[in-house]
């Protein structure tokens, strides 16, 4: 049952000295679906991928790529995938073409093959006009749509995308979501790792949630949500150093713990919109001004805050970083 | 953006290559070192520089020290012993040269290391070690265009090839011989080391002292007793003794005379000993280390 799936990984346990990266991690992804990693850094997601992708060794448990044991039968687990890291690694001295063609000859695959797909992937990812110049002078969305298209040469029917799109701007970023879909409806399987919360609702038919080296949560995004339950109140002030104040003044509003950045607080709420006269009027009597506040049904970095006690960018916090800039390293 | 990637008609099915009659491992060697030769004259600057460094040593050491340095069976001082410094130390040039190349390596592999190819060569379902192979091959390859500026050079400062072609031969295939022994060195001090900052000074650092303890540049005679031993089995000085005699250039000893060593005196025979264990103990480590390695 266990080779039935693309991926299957029970009891997954990594140490590096005294750290344990991963502390009994399963993971199934079915034939077919995108499943999407998801936690904060260090959480163990990238461990993950690179023992699915052979490159580093469990320390106890086992897994199986393609139905094939990733210790045991390496070599074939490499022949079923691709993978594509958070550093677009291409030659950047080599063309887009040269790159495509060096990755093509180790695949072991035909030239005339080779040079067909390269044509194909250069088209696809409309890197036609940069094809012979040299990665090096690629923009950040270039390179990281080559360094897709070089996993792709060999028509991988299972694809690991860790971290696909950290670094990349929204324009970059939308169109290689716009690219993994297309792959996922051709039928290729993806295990995508990240830490936009947003990618990972867009992207994946399932979610794992991981945080030191173990799954925390599992399931749809949807039910996720709604396992957090509820609405959320999300107030915006205007003097972000009065947000401490508002934290204070808010909390009998809160029927939970509240998340806070540089200049908003979100919370959990109940009792529908009496509860914004509420926030409003304690908010006025503490002299607190108000940019924005509205009631919002759970994003998944609420669902981050109740599963893990913090967000999904960092282990605390910090004022200093806004929610514009989160994910960036 | 979205809108223009739309999935291609995708009219090719993967076709895998009959397994080539020397095996997979001397295939992919092939397409690396391909790819890094190939990529090497994408840096024009890096090429320069690499060329620059050793034509500034001989015309520092030919002029500056030259006159300084004497060499048995010359007097001293004279426009002669100048002349013969220089036929000295153009094969000291060329041990130093190769030497240098291993720091080539050093680097190649952190860097590569650090931008995630590694990685991705080892998610391939290539040769683990064509990688490594491949890379120091390419780097023993480019030594090729530096001793042929460096030749060039010093025809220029009046070094000359004396003892007959095929000798000459031998003598630059020992020194390509040398140059892919310590790229394996060099790779798994590369392949070691946590960043490419490290790699810069870690990929030097031991190849100083090795170049100038050794006749590269001066006569053993002068040093003293354990360096003098030292520099004796040093396989830099058997290599560049070697490549004296290949050539036809003055040894620093007279003709027929006992150097005391047994390395000195079988200069040849014991450069390629010391290259065969060297790169025994070292590519299996580079190996070793490759297959465990993970970007930092």
């Amino acid at each position: 049952m266990a080779k039935d799936d693309a991926v299957h990984a029970e009891g997954l346990v990594k140490t590096f000295g005294e750290v344990r990266a991963l502390d009994g991690l399963d993971l199934v992804v079915p034939r077919g679906q995108v499943v999407g990693l998801l936690g904060p850094n260090g959480s163990g997601k990238t461990t993950t991928v690179r023992i699915l992708a052979t490159l580093l060794k469990a320390t106890e448990g086992v897994a199986y790529v393609n139905g094939f044991d990733v210790v045991k039968q390496s070599d074939q687990v490499r022949h079923s995938i691709g993978l594509t890291g958070q550093y677009a690694a291409v030659d950047e001295f080599l063309t887009g073409r040269e790159n495509l063609k060096m990755f093509g000859d180790l695949y072991h695959l035909t030239p005339g093959y080779v040079r067909e797909r390269s044509e194909e992937l250069l088209e696809w990812f409309d890197l036609v006009e940069a094809a012979d110049r040299p990665a090096k002078t690629y923009s950040g969305g270039m390179r990281r749509r080559l360094d897709l298209a070089s996993s792709l040469i060999a028509k991988p029917s299972i694809l690991f995308l860790d971290e696909p799109t950290t670094g990349l701007d929204p324009r970059s970023r939308l169109g290689l979501w716009g690219v993994i879909e297309s792959l996922v409806a051709e039928g290729t399987t993806v295990l995508l790792t990240t830490q936009y919360l947003e990618e990972a609702d867009k992207l994946a038919n399932d979610i794992v949630v991981i945080d030191h080296g173990r799954v925390i949560a599992h399931g749809t995004a949807e039910k996720l949500k709604d396992q957090i339950g509820g609405d959320r109140l999300e107030v915006t002030v205007v003097d972000p150093g009065k947000i401490i104040h508002a934290q204070l003044a808010l909390a009998p509003v809160f029927g939970g713990e509240s998340l806070v950045t540089e200049s908003t607080i979100s919370g959990p709420v109940s009792g529908g919109s009496t509860i914004l006269v509420d926030a409003i009027r304690t908010l006025d009597n503490s002299n607190i001004e108000i940019a924005d506040i509205a009631l919002r049904r759970p994003t998944l970095d609420d669902v981050f805050l109740a599963l893990t006690g913090h967000g999904a960018e960092d282990e605390t916090l910090t004022p200093a970083k806004s929610r514009g800039r989160r994910g960036r390293r | 953006m979205t809108s223009q990637l739309q999935p291609p008609l995708s009219t090719s099915t993967p076709e895998a290559m009959k397994r080539p009659l020397l095996g997979w491992t001397l295939h992919d060697s092939i397409v690396i070192a391909r790819s890094t030769i190939l990529a090497s004259f994408r840096i024009p600057e890096a090429i320069f520089f690499q060329l620059i460094q050793p034509v500034i040593f001989v015309l520092l050491f030919a002029y500056v020290f030259g006159g300084a340095i004497p060499i048995p069976g010359a007097e001293p001082g004279t426009a002669a012993d100048a002349s013969l410094y220089r036929q000295y130390l153009m094969p000291g040039i060329f041990g130093q040269t190769v030497a240098f190349a291993a720091a080539a390596s050093t680097v190649g592999l952190a860097e590569a290391m650090q931008k995630g190819i590694i990685d991705r060569y080892r998610a391939l379902p290539m040769s683990q070690s064509a990688a490594l192979i491949g890379n120091t091959f390419a780097n023993a390859l480019r030594q090729i265009l530096v001793l042929t500026v460096l030749s060039i050079t010093g025809y220029i400062v009046g070094w000359r090839i004396d003892a007959g072609i095929l000798n000459a031969v031998y003598a630059y295939l020992l020194l390509l011989l040398f140059a892919y022994t310590v790229t394996w060195v060099g790779a798994y001090i590369g392949l070691s080391v946590p960043n490419t900052e490290t790699a810069n000074t870690a990929g030097l650092i031991w190849i100083f002292p090795l170049t100038f303890l050794s006749n590269a540049f001066v006569p053993l005679d002068g040093l003293p007793g354990f360096l003098k031993v030292f520099a004796a089995y040093n396989p830099i000085s058997s290599l560049v003794l070697a490549t004296r005699e290949l050539f036809g250039n003055p040894t620093g000893y007279p003709p027929g005379a006992e150097t005391g060593y047994w390395s000195l005196n079988n200069p040849i025979l014991y450069t390629i000993l010391t290259c065969g264990i060297t790169i025994a103990i070292f590519a299996p480590l580079a190996v070793r280390k490759y297959r465990r390695a993970s970007r930092r």
